[in-house]
This record gives structure tokens, sequence and C-alpha cells, in this order.
């Protein structure tokens, strides 16, 4: 079956936007060559820096012919509209189908040639194409990720007429800019195109490039016994800035060795784009990198090498003259700074926000087991390397700057520490700080984002959170547990942001594989304490795994529904049940079993033994099962009611006291 | 790389004589205080409007927070930039530049030449383009920029805009650590003996010299006479957008002076930016309507 080859050559795609354009590409033809009922038994896209390429193998020559049914107007109906059916559809009243009264024109469809197909689908290909950013070239109209320059489009062999803004699809494509034949080649198939490519020092796949560049670049590592910093990140976007990508191992000088190792690999990574070598003996960074050059030099990539050592050192020179500089100001003395440092209109400068940090951090280090003045001094200079050049110069080091400053100038390793640990956990993978002075300017940092930014009504829409306030969340929900931090939330935060906490702790609950719909069951009762709120629902979820647990929720949903019913008809009788005389056995030992159980269920919910509690909780499953059984609530004397009330709002109240089991899905 | 590199005007003339070949009007440096060879009117406004326009030429740039005092082998807050700005954009125009590189003695089959994404933007002009910062052995050497936009107007037909950083991109030419080792010329005279007292000088003015409530006046002034020269015409009736222009040029440098003397809080930085934007936004709208009625 014919194949179908389009390449989109282009000015050098950015490295960041190419992976989506090729699943955008592969996804569009998809799409419009099923429209055309055709169903390609394979088709594959590819990105690269110049180039966008699709095949599709197993397109039919043409479209089969199709009949396509049009529904007309009833059998019955007048003439006038039978006469406008006609018209419309070019057929005689005998070409016409009558089926449950109505008639219907079956009108012959002419299958298209399917090279008219494929230049109407590369248009709309081109012209609709989802790049991220696009823009106009010379005179034209067309929209393009970077200028077009030429189009390959052939199918069965043969070029499919093609125009589009004066870009005509021709059979040519080109290999690298600056090595090979540097001329275009004819391809006819994709295997013509495959060896053209491979020819002319282009690799066509993005993994394959990968691929290479990992291969090649543990290879010149390991030669000189060194070992490759590996980096994901970093590994796309540079197999996406070369189409024959070649690693080159290039030396630092040594001397910079004494700059904090995270300032060199950042350095190394932002603005030069290269990975950084260590000594797999020590695991320290060697003095070493390995940049990704887009072409075999013809000296074996000796100038290049040299030639990007000089650029690095200048760097790491600029990022010396910082490290030195900073370190002669204290960071207490840059505090000042921050006053003319706007955090958010509505919430003040820097400066403000730091004093608020300050208070909060107070406040929660005796919570935590940690000094308050310790706290207050880390919280009081966690911002300051916001000032220094080193953090001007890469703000993804903030923090961790100011961390090695506190400690070049001095200060107690608990507060350096602090001042390096206070954003974290920045993420998912990241771990939480578990110093107690780090724990309380962690929390400090984040209540006062999350109660500023909720006080201003800057909260999170689906998936906007331009000031990451989930992250936030989450991060106090994780340091909170991960520490069995007791506090309570309500003192800084209202009931909105702590609707905003119960949603984050179900996700994260969520994600842990746990059971996150009694999360609401226990917000309910009014906690505010996440370490005493994740214990109530794990005894819960304990208990209700249980049979007690599974059949006492069936009662309490029985006896919730009675008792609803009823408020519904007027208010409910107050106060305890009594044990009536002549009730029957069953009323009478519920009511015995709970005069014995509740008191013991407060003492543990008291002394926070959730599972106790609940364990006493399951001694009244059985008297609830046997009183439904065999009890009447809705007898005909009235006081006998009324006391079966009581009793039943008696049992509802007392497993109140655990959790709102209203709330509990299933 | 022959076995002589060029010197820094050797580099500059060879650059001339590459574009000029090339049919480009080879322009002398604007006479009055830029941070950016963009922002010489040849580029901001001849950008716009529907007449084609081919130029270079060579711009010193002041970028007075920069300064250091001539102690930075880097850093400068005097330096040039070689500007070309080809409208509409030649569709070889990637291969023009290659080859200006190839001129001034970068070989690509030696040197790892890549187009590393760079969308371009200068806000208090309003202007914006897509493009690449280019790179030679992990260098930047020049910045390629598609114009979409200028003081928020639409750039048809799209001009390409070059940007080289000439002390740079020779200092890598020459195989020099430090700008002031720079040869100047090939009998000797380094960069640092041309410019190394002006950086002194310059750097003591800009970050304690001059009087912030001077600058402050002189910025308003100019804001003024912007609006003023708007409302004026000359001669043939046509609006003083050219003098207007380099006012909002000499606003755009007092407020990099103040910016170099700390003396703009952060919060009122967007302020300022803002207002040098709508000045250049009237002179564009201006030039744009005047080219327009021209064609």
């Amino acid at each position: 079956m014919p194949q179908l080859l389009l390449e989109l050559f282009s000015e050098e795609i950015p490295a960041r936007m190419q992976a989506q354009a090729a699943r955008d590409l592969e996804r569009m033809a998809r799409e419009k060559l099923a429209e055309a009922g055709f169903i390609p038994e394979g088709v594959k896209a590819f990105a690269g820096p110049r180039r966008l390429t699709l095949v599709a193998d197993g397109v039919p020559p043409a479209q089969s012919d199709r009949n396509e049914e049009r529904k007309g107007p009833r059998a019955n109906a007048p003439d006038q509209a039978v006469e406008g059916f006609l018209r419309s559809t070019g057929l005689t009243r005998d070409q016409l189908v009558e089926r449950d009264g109505a008639l219907f024109a079956v009108i012959a469809k002419k299958g298209r040639p399917t090279p008219e197909i494929i230049a109407e689908m590369t248009q709309q290909i081109v012209r609709g194409f989802p790049w991220p950013k696009s823009m106009k070239w010379g005179t034209g109209s067309l929209r393009w990720v970077r200028p077009l320059q030429r189009i390959l489009c052939v199918f069965d062999g043969e070029v499919v007429a093609l125009d589009i803004d004066g870009i005509k699809a021709g059979d040519l494509s080109e290999g690298h800019r600056f090595m090979g034949a540097r001329q275009p080649f004819r391809a006819r198939t994709f295997d013509q195109y495959a060896d053209g490519l491979a020819a002319g020092f282009v690799v066509l796949e993005a993994e394959e490039r990968r691929a290479r560049i990992l291969h090649e670049a543990r290879t010149l590592c390991h030669a000189r016994n060194l070992e490759l910093v590996e980096d994901e990140g970093l590994l796309d976007e540079v197999a996406g800035l070369a189409e024959w990508p070649t690693p080159i191992l290039g030396d630092m000088d040594p001397a910079f060795l004494d700059l904090p190792a995270e300032v060199i690999r950042t350095s190394m990574r932002t603005h030069q784009k290269y990975f950084a070598v260590r000594d797999p003996k020590t695991g320290k960074l060697a003095p070493h990198f390995v940049t990704v050059a887009n072409i075999e030099a013809i000296d074996g990539g000796a100038a290049i090498a040299a030639g990007n050592a000089r650029v690095l050192s200048a760097r790491l020179n600029d990022a010396r003259f910082f490290w030195d500089e900073d370190r002669k100001v204290s960071l207490e003395s840059r505090l000042e700074k921050l006053k003319g440092v706007t955090f958010h209109a509505k919430l003040g400068t820097m400066y403000e926000r730091v004093e608020r940090i300050e208070t909060l951090a107070r406040e929660i280090a005796p919570l935590v087991g940690a000094d308050p003045e310790l706290a207050a001094q880390a919280a009081r200079l966690a911002k300051a390397d916001l000032g220094t050049g080193m953090v001007g110069e890469f703000p993804e080091l903030q923090g961790l700057m100011g961390g090695y400053y506190a400690r070049a100038e001095g200060l107690p390793d608990v507060v350096a520490a602090a001042v390096r640990d206070h954003y974290k956990p920045v993420g998912p993978s990241d771990s939480v700080p578990t110093a107690p002075v780090s724990v309380a300017v962690a929390l400090a940092d984040k209540l006062d984002t999350l109660v500023g930014f909720f006080a201003i009504d800057e909260k999170p829409t689906g998936s906007r959170d331009p000031y990451a306030l989930r992250r936030a969340a989450l991060g106090v929900i994780r340091i909170v547990l991960d520490k069995g931090v007791r506090l309570h939330l309500g003192r800084w935060a209202d009931a909105s942001l702590l609707a905003f906490f119960a949603d984050r702790l179900k996700v994260l609950l969520r994600d842990q594989g746990k059971r996150h719909d009694l999360v609401d069951a226990v917000f309910a009762l009014g906690d505010d304490d996440l370490v005493r709120i994740v214990d109530r629902i794990e005894a819960l979820d304990g208990f209700l795994k249980t049979e007690d647990g599974a059949n006492l929720l069936a009662g309490y949903r029985r006896a919730a529904n009675i008792l609803k019913a009823e408020e519904k008809k007027g208010a409910l009788p107050t106060g305890p049940a009594s044990a009536m005389p002549e009730a029957p056995q069953e009323e009478l030992a519920l009511i015995a079993t709970l005069r014995n159980a509740q008191p013991e269920i407060e003492i543990a919910l008291k002394d926070e033994r959730f599972a106790d509690a609940l364990s006493m909780m399951a001694f009244l499953r059985a008297p609830v099962d046997a009183f439904f059984d065999k009890v009447l609530v809705n007898a005909e004397d009235a006081a006998v009611r009324q006391n079966r009330l009581r009793l039943l709002a008696q049992v509802r109240d007392a497993m109140g006291l655990v959790a709102d089991f209203s709330l509990i899905a299933g | 790389m022959s076995a002589e590199p060029l010197s820094f005007q050797d580099l500059i003339l060879t650059l001339h004589a590459y574009w000029s070949d090339k049919g480009c009007v080879i322009l002398q440096p604007y006479d009055v205080e830029v941070g950016a060879g963009t922002l010489h009117p040849a580029t901001v406004l001849r950008a716009l409007g529907p007449k084609s326009w081919n130029a270079a030429y060579v711009q010193p740039s002041r970028r007075p927070a920069d300064g250091r005092y001539g102690e930075n082998p880097n850093r400068l807050q005097h330096y040039y930039q070689y500007q070309v700005i080809l409208k509409p954009n030649p569709p070889d125009m990637q291969d023009l530049y290659l080859g200006s590189l190839a001129a001034i003695g970068l070989d690509p089959t030696l040197h790892d030449i890549r187009f590393v994404e760079d969308d371009w933007e200068n806000p208090t002009v309003g202007a914006w383009g897509l493009g690449w910062e280019v790179w030679c052995d992990g260098m930047e050497v020049s910045q390629y920029t598609y114009f979409q936009q200028v003081g928020g107007l639409d750039v048809d037909p799209v001009a390409g805009e070059l940007t080289y950083g000439l002390e740079r991109l020779c200092m890598y030419v020459q195989g020099v650590d430090n700008v002031y080792d720079l040869k100047f010329n090939k009998a000797g005279v380094t960069y640092g003996e041309v410019f190394l007292e002006n950086e002194r000088q310059q750097s003591a003015a800009n970050f304690h010299g001059f009087d912030v409530a001077m600058l402050q006046r002189q910025f308003v002034d100019m804001e003024t006479e912007v609006r003023s020269l708007l409302g004026q015409t000359g001669p043939q009736g046509q609006v003083l957008v050219l003098p207007a222009y380099d006012r909002v040029l000499k606003a755009s440098h007092l407020f990099n002076l103040m910016d170099a003397r700390g003396a703009i809080a952060v919060a009122e930085r967007q302020s300022y930016i803002g207002r040098i934007r709508d000045l250049c936004k009237m002179c564009a709208e201006a030039w744009l309507k005047q080219q327009t009625a021209a064609a």
C-alpha cells in the first residue's frame, strides 16, 4: 500500500517545543486521514531542530466510492416540498427510497484521489498548527514557529501538488547545515529520506539523539575515570539543539572548585547547557564539563573544547565576583533593601513579609521544639539573599545561597540550615526539613503566603495557581505530618483556608493510595489539628474495614434517616432516653450499652486513643442491630415513640463524637 | 580562523564591507545615548511601515548599571553593538548571517555554531520578536530576531534584526580573556588604552556622581517635550516625530541613570517603563502614519 512522506523544513525550532510538535503533527494527521476514511497501517512523526517529519504507511491511492444517505420530507408531504428536495439532491422522484414513512435520497459519492486529500490536509495542518508561539516573516502572511523554508510532500512516489503561501511542495530535503554535502537531496520514499539524512549527518529521531549523547558522554567520561552527572531535563533540551549531537569533554580551571558546587552546576546548566562531571571516588564535582556540539569538527573538537572552557571561565569568574562581593555584606544589613521590594501590591513589601514571618516563626517555635529566638533570627534572614548578586543571577539558588552566606558570617548552624531549607519541600519529590528551627521557619514562610493570599481573595481556581498556594498548603501538611507537629491551623487560617487544607489533604491521601473520603467526615467536626485529624482518619479507616464497623455504619444511616424524616414533622424530643417499664429487652439493652460505652468513648477521644474509642463503639453494633430487628420505632404510643427517637438520637450523637458518619461515602 | 585574528577596528571594517556588499546602507552611530543598537531610529522607526530598508551600523550602547569601574574583564557600561536591519527579511537571512561570521574568521566546520531559542522583547519600546541567541562554542555572539511588533504596532513586512556584541565577539576571535587587552588596531593600541579611563570615570558618575533630583527633573522635561513636539509640524506640515523620538531616547537614558543610582524603587519601575513605552508608542504611531501616507 502507498506511503505518505511529509517534511516541514524550517529555521531552528525551539528545543522545548519539539516533542509536543511531533505529537501534534501525528495526532492531526491521524484525525485528518480518519475524516477521509483512511486508517493507515502506521503513522509516525519526528521532530528535530530544523524539521517536522511525518510518515504514514498503508494509505490507499484513493477514497473508495461511498453512498451517502440524506433524509427528505415525509412520503405524504406536499409536492412542493418533495420537488425542493429533488432539486437539492439532483435526483428524480423514482430514485428516492421510502422508509418508515419518509423519503431518502441515496447519493453516490465518488471517492477523491488521495493526493488531493493530502494537499488539503497539509494546508490545514500547517495553517492550524498549535505552536505555543508563532511568527510571520518577510512579506508573507503564513505563521510558523520560525520561517518555514521548504515542504517535502510525496505520496506513493509522486510529489503532491501543493502550495502554501507561495511555498510549493517538492521532493527535496537537506541534511546538516555544516556537515556533508550541504546540498538538497531528493526523496520519494521514507527509506530514501532516511538514507539521505543519515548520509547528511542528521539524526532524525529525538530518542536516538538522546541515546547518542548519553552513550558518547559516558564513554568520554569513563575514558578519563570520570562520571557524568546525568540530567534528564538537560538531555532533552540538548537533544533538541543539534541535528548531529556530538558530546565534547572540556576542562574547567580547578581553582573554581572552591565555589559552592550548586553554583557551578547551575552556571553550567542554565547558562551553558553543559553536563557536570564528577569524580566517582569522592562523588564531588571534577574540574571538567561535557558540552554537546552540533558538529564533528575537523580538528576533533579541540577548538570547541577550548572555546567553551573560556566561556565557562568567564561565567564562573562572574559567579566568583558575586560570591566574593556578597560575603562582604551581612545578611542582616541587606534587610533594608527589602523595603524597596514589593512582594504583592496588596500584601506590602518583602520587608513587611519578613516581619510577619518572623512573628509567625516565633509563635510556632515552641510547638516544634525550636528555640524561639533562633527561629525568629533565621526567619528574619531567610529572604535576605534575594538582594545578593548571586541570587539575582541565579534565582533558583535562593535559600541555598542564604544558607552559605549565613554560615560564612558565622551564624549558628541551625540558623544557616533554616535559611537554606525554609522553602522546602519545593515539590512532591523534595524532602521536608527536619531540624526544629528549619521546621518553624518553613511553616511560617508557607503560612504567611497562604494566609496573605487568602485574605486578599487570591485563591487558586482550576489550573490557575500563580502563587503556588497548593504547593504551599501541601508543604505545610507534609511538614506537620512528618514531624507530628501539633498545631491549630485555625489560629491563623479562616474557614476557607481550612477547607483548602482539607482539599489538599485529600489529594495527599489519595496519592498515597489511602481512603480520602473520610477527610470530610473528620474535618466536619471542626478540628484544625492535622496530626489528630489524620490519626482519626486512620483509626476510622481501620474500623470501617471490620464487620462491626460496616454494620454499625449501616445502623447509623438507618437511625439518621429515621431522625431526618421525623425532624421534618417537628422538633425532635431532647434529652436521654429512659428505661421505660415494659420496654422490649432490645431497647433496654441498647440504652444500657450506650450508658456504659459513652463515657468510655469520651475518655478515649479526650486521650486521642481513636482506635480505642472506635472499639468501644463496636460494642454498640450488636444492640443496634437487634434494636432495629425487633423494635418498631414508630410505636402507637407517643411517649414510647418519643423515647425511641431519643435513643436513636443518642446513638447518632455518640457516633458523631468520632466523625460525621453522614459524610462517609460507599 | 586566519593566522592573524582581526583587530577590533578591522572586525568592524570587515562587517561593514560584508554588509555593504549585501546592499545595506552603512550608517554612522546615532548621536544620542541609547541602551542598545535597536533603539537607533534606523531600527525602531524604520522597522515600521511598508518601505524596504536595509542598514548596518555600529552603535555605542550605554548600560549605566553594568559599570564596574574598569575592574571586570567582561562588563562595561559603554560598549559597542553592531546592528543589521533587513526589511523585509530576505529568505536566506540565516545564510547571510553565517556568511558574516565566516568573513570575520569563524569557520562553522571548526566551531560549534548553534541557534538557541531566545524570544526578544524590549518593554520600554513596546517591541518583541522571535528568534535566537546565536552561540559559537557556547558563547552568545549575536542576537537574531524577526521583529513582530514595535511600539505596540505590527511590523509588516517583517524586519530581521542582527545584533553582534562587538567586544565579546572580538575577544573570542582574538582569544583574549580581558576586554581591555583587545587589540584595537594592528599598530598595538589596546582597547584599554582607548576606554579604560572612560569606564572608571563614567562608573563613578553613574553610581555616585549624578544628582538624582536633577535626573528626575530632566526626565519630566523630556517627557513634556516629546508631547509638545508631537503637537508641532514642520515646513511641509509633517509632525516633528524624529526630534520627538530623540527626546524619548534621552528619557530612556535618564531612567537608566536613575536606575543605576538605585533611585528607582521596584514599585516605581513599572510605572517609569510604562511612561517611556507610551512616549515611544506615540512616536511609532506618528511615524507609521507619515510612512504610510508617503508610500
